[in-house]
C-alpha cells in the first residue's frame, strides 16, 4: 500500500466553493506529474433517487484535520456523504451548526437539538506513530448528551478514507441497529465505445463509487465479476481469446490465472462460501449450458445439472449445501434450487411471472433477489424464500444483475438511464435508492464485496 | 420509492483526483495475458501486466466467399428463440453447401441476443442460437471439424438502439470465415 495521502473527493458545496476545485486540480496535476497510474475511468456521479420520509437528523462536525498527512481528506464530509447516500439520514449543513466541537465533552446538548439534530458526530485525525494516522470519534445523543459510541481507527494515511467509512458503519449501526456496509467495495464493468470496437474495464471501487482501481482492461467483453469470500480475489469471464474463459485474479497484485476455457460457454462463476470452489456454467461442445462445480485446488469438476435446457447463473446458499440457478427447462427462465453435489434433483423456486433469472441469495439466506419481467419491463425483485412472496423493488425497464450488500440491507444492480448504463442501489425494504453514473460510456455488472476483515 | 415530501435529489460529483491518487495504493492495472488458445482446462500462471489483449488475438477473420447468398453472413431470430426461419434458412443452406465443397475452410459461429434480461442467461441463449446454426450446417454438408461456436450474449449488439427495431437486428448468429484452422481441431 502506498503512503500517498488521500485527497478529498467531495462536492463543492461541502468543501467551500472554488478552493475545493483548485485543490483537486492541483492534486490531479501532481498525480500526473508523479506518473501515478491513471484513473480507472472517469469519476462516477452519485444521485440519491429516493429516501425515507423521516430521515434521522444528524450533525457531522468537521473533524480536527492533520495537514498535510491527511492529504486534505475531509473525514466528516465522507461520513456525511455515506449517511446521506443511505437515504436514512439528513445532515445539518455546516453553516447552521451552533459550534464546531471536536470532542464529546465540548458538546452543549441543547444547542444541537435547537438546530434540528438528534445526534452529533465529532472527531479528530491525529498522528499515531510510524507514520500512521488515528481517527477518533464520538457519537453523541444531542438531546441528552449521552455518548453512544467512542472509537478509534488506526491505519496508514492511504487508508484514511476507509477509516471514515468505518466511522459511518458504526454510526449507522448504533442508530439504526443494522451493521453499515460503507467500508466495503464493489466491482463492476465499464464499457466505452460501440461494438465491436469496445473498451472494457473491470474496476474495483469503494461502495460509494470513489477510490476507483483498474483491475483489468480488454478489447473483448469482460463479464460477471464475483468476489471471493475473503475479498482478496475476483473471478470473472473474459473473451480475450475470442472465446469465453473464466479467470481468477488477486485484486491487490493483479496476478491471475485461467481456471476454465473449455469448448462452448464458460460463464457465471460464483465462489462457494468456503472460497475453495467455483460454481459455474459450462456449455459443453453441444451448446447446452449446465451447472458445474470446480474445485480450485484440485481442478476437479463436478457436473450438477444435466438438462437440454439452458441452466446458468448458479449461486450458493450461504450454508454451501445448495445452489440456486436459472433454467428454462419449463419453457421460460425460472429459478431452481439444487443440492451442491452430483445427482441432486432441482426444485423450482419461482412461480410468478414468465421471466425470473439471475438469482442472488441474501447473506442470511432468507431472501432471493432476481431479475423479473414485470409489466413488460425487466426489474429487480426480491422473493421471501419462506413465504414465496415477491416484491418488485426497481422501476426501470432494463434492470439486471442484482447483488446484495454484505449486510443484506441494500442491493446494487445495473440499470439503463436513457442511452447510458448506470449502477443503482435500492434498499431491500424498497424505501431508499441512489444511482452511480459514469460521465461517458456504460457501467454494469456490479458485484458487492464482503465485509472487510 | 414513493414521491414523498422529503425525497431529495442530491447530485454529487466525485472529483477525478481521488481516483488518480488512489490508484497508487492498489495493484497495477493488468492487461489480459496471452493465453494458449482453447486449452481444454487447467491453471496457467500469468503475471500482472504481461501483455496486451491485441497481441493474443491476431485478426483471424477472412474475407470468405462473396457469391450470391454466401455474401450474407447473418441469421436472425425471434425473441427467446433459436429457430432458423425465413431467409435465414436459405442463408444457412448456402453456407452449408459451400463448406461441404470446401472441407479445408473453417468458420466460427458467433451467437448474439438483444439486451433484455440477464447477461449470463443471454450467453446461454446466444450459444443455443449458434448451435442451432451449427446443427443446420452439419445436416446439410458441413463437417464438425469446420465449425466452432462462441456466444457473446448481449455484449456485442449490431444495432445500438433500445427498441424492437434494434433488438431484431441484435438477435442473430454471425458466420465468420477464418484464416486459420479452428483452434483445438485438426
Amino acid at each position: 500500500m502506498s503512503q500517498r495521502p488521500v485527497p478529498d473527493s467531495y462536492p463543492r458545496r461541502l468543501r467551500g466553493g472554488a478552493r475545493g476545485v483548485a485543490v483537486s486540480a492541483m492534486l490531479a496535476m501532481l498525480a500526473l506529474a508523479l506518473g501515478l497510474p491513471r484513473p480507472a475511468s472517469a469519476a462516477l456521479e452519485i444521485e440519491v433517487t429516493s429516501g425515507v420520509r423521516d430521515p434521522v437528523p444528524i450533525a457531522i462536525v468537521p473533524f480536527t484535520p492533520l495537514p498535510p498527512a491527511d492529504g486534505g481528506l475531509d473525514v466528516a464530509a465522507v461520513v456525511q456523504h455515506d449517511l446521506e447516500g443511505s437515504g436514512r439520514f439528513r445532515a445539518l449543513p455546516r453553516e447552521r451548526m451552533p459550534a464546531k466541537p471536536t470532542r464529546a465533552d465540548e458538546i452543549v446538548a441543547g444547542s444541537w437539538k435547537g438546530a434540528g439534530s438528534d445526534y452529533v458526530v465529532v472527531g479528530r485525525v491525529s498522528a499515531s506513530g510510524s507514520g500512521d494516522l488515528a481517527v477518533d470519534f464520538d457519537l453523541v445523543n444531542a438531546l441528552t448528551g449521552t455518548r453512544l459510541a467512542t472509537q478509534r481507527f488506526v491505519g496508514a494515511a492511504s487508508a484514511l478514507r476507509n477509516a471514515a467509512h468505518r466511522v459511518s458503519d458504526v454510526v449507522y449501526q448504533k442508530i439504526l441497529g443494522v451493521r453499515g456496509a460503507f467500508a466495503t467495495r464493489i466491482a463492476y464493468v465499464a464499457v466505452d465505445g460501440t461494438a465491436p470496437a469496445q473498451h472494457y474495464q473491470l474496476i474495483v471501487a469503494d461502495a460509494d463509487g470513489a477510490n476507483q482501481h483498474l483491475v483489468l482492461e480488454s478489447r473483448f467483453p469482460l463479464m460477471s465479476p464475483a468476489w471471493s469470500p475473503d475479498g482478496h480475489y475476483l473471478a470473472y469471464v473474459s473473451f480475450e481469446t475470442k472465446h469465453s474463459g473464466i479467470y481468477v485474479q488477486l485484486v491487490r497484485s493483479g496476478e491471475r490465472r485461467q481456471v476454465s476455457a473449455r469448448a462452448g460457454v464458460n460463464g457465471a462463476p460464483e465462489w462457494s462460501p468456503d472460497g475453495r470452489k467455483l460454481a459455474l456454467t459450462l456449455g459443453g461442445g453441444g451448446g447446452n449450458p449446465d451447472i458445474y462445480i470446480l474445485d480450485l485446488a484440485t481442478q476437479d469438476l463436478a457436473r450438477i445439472t444435466d438438462d437440454p435446457a439452458i441452466d446458468t447463473e448458479p449461486v450458493w446458499a450461504p450454508d454451501g449445501r445448495s445452489l440456486y440457478f436459472t433454467s428454462d427447462r419449463a419453457g421460460s427462465p425460472q429459478i431452481y434450487q439444487i443440492g451442491a453435489q452430483p445427482g441432486a434433483h432441482p426444485k423450482r423456486i419461482t412461480f410468478s411471472g414468465t421471466y425470473n433469472a439471475r438469482p442472488r441469495v441474501s447473506p442470511d439466506g432468507t431472501q432471493l433477489a432476481m431479475v423479473t419481467l414485470d409489466n413488460g419491463a425487466y426489474r429487480i425483485a426480491v422473493q421471501d424464500l419462506a413465504s414465496g412472496t415477491v416484491r418488485v423493488l426497481s422501476h426501470g425497464r432494463l434492470d439486471e444483475s442484482p447483488s446484495f450488500a454484505p449486510n443484506g440491507a441494500t442491493l446494487i444492480y445495473s440499470a439503463r438511464d436513457g442511452e447510458r448504463g448506470v449502477l443503482a442501489t435500492v434498499a431491500t425494504d424498497g424505501l431508499t435508492g441512489l444511482r452511480l453514473k459514469a460521465p461517458e460510456g456504460e457501467v454494469r455488472d456490479p458485484a458487492w464485496g464482503p465485509f472487510n476483515p | 420509492m414513493t414521491e414523498n415530501a422529503s425525497m431529495r435529489r442530491v447530485v454529487i460529483v466525485l472529483v477525478v483526483a481521488a481516483a488518480l491518487a488512489l490508484g497508487a495504493c492498489a495493484g497495477k492495472p493488468t492487461k489480459p495475458a496471452p493465453s494458449a488458445p482453447e486449452t481444454s482446462e487447467g491453471a496457467q500462471g500469468a503475471g500482472a501486466g504481461a501483455a496486451s489483449a491485441a497481441a493474443a488475438n491476431p485478426d483471424d477473420e477472412a474475407m470468405g466467399p462473396q457469391a450470391g447468398l454466401l455474401a450474407t453472413r447473418v441469421v436472425y431470430f425471434d425473441f427467446d428463440s433459436a429457430e432458423i426461419k425465413g431467409a435465414g434458412t436459405d442463408v444457412v443452406a448456402a453456407h452449408a453447401k459451400y463448406l461441404g465443397a470446401h472441407p479445408a475452410i473453417r468458420v466460427r459461429l458467433e451467437g448474439h441476443t438483444d439486451e433484455r434480461g440477464s447477461r449470463e442467461y443471454n450467453i446461454g441463449l446466444g450459444e443455443r442460437r449458434a448451435q442451432s446454426v451449427r446443427r443446420a450446417l452439419l445436416l446439410q454438408g458441413a463437417t464438425d471439424v469446420q465449425i466452432s461456436t462462441v456466444s457473446y450474449g448481449e455484449e456485442r449488439p449490431a444495432a445500438p438502439g433500445h427498441d424492437e427495431a434494434a433488438w431484431a437486428k441484435n438477435r442473430r448468429v454471425e458466420i465468420v470465415y477464418l484464416t486459420q484452422p479452428v483452434p483445438g481441431k485438426p
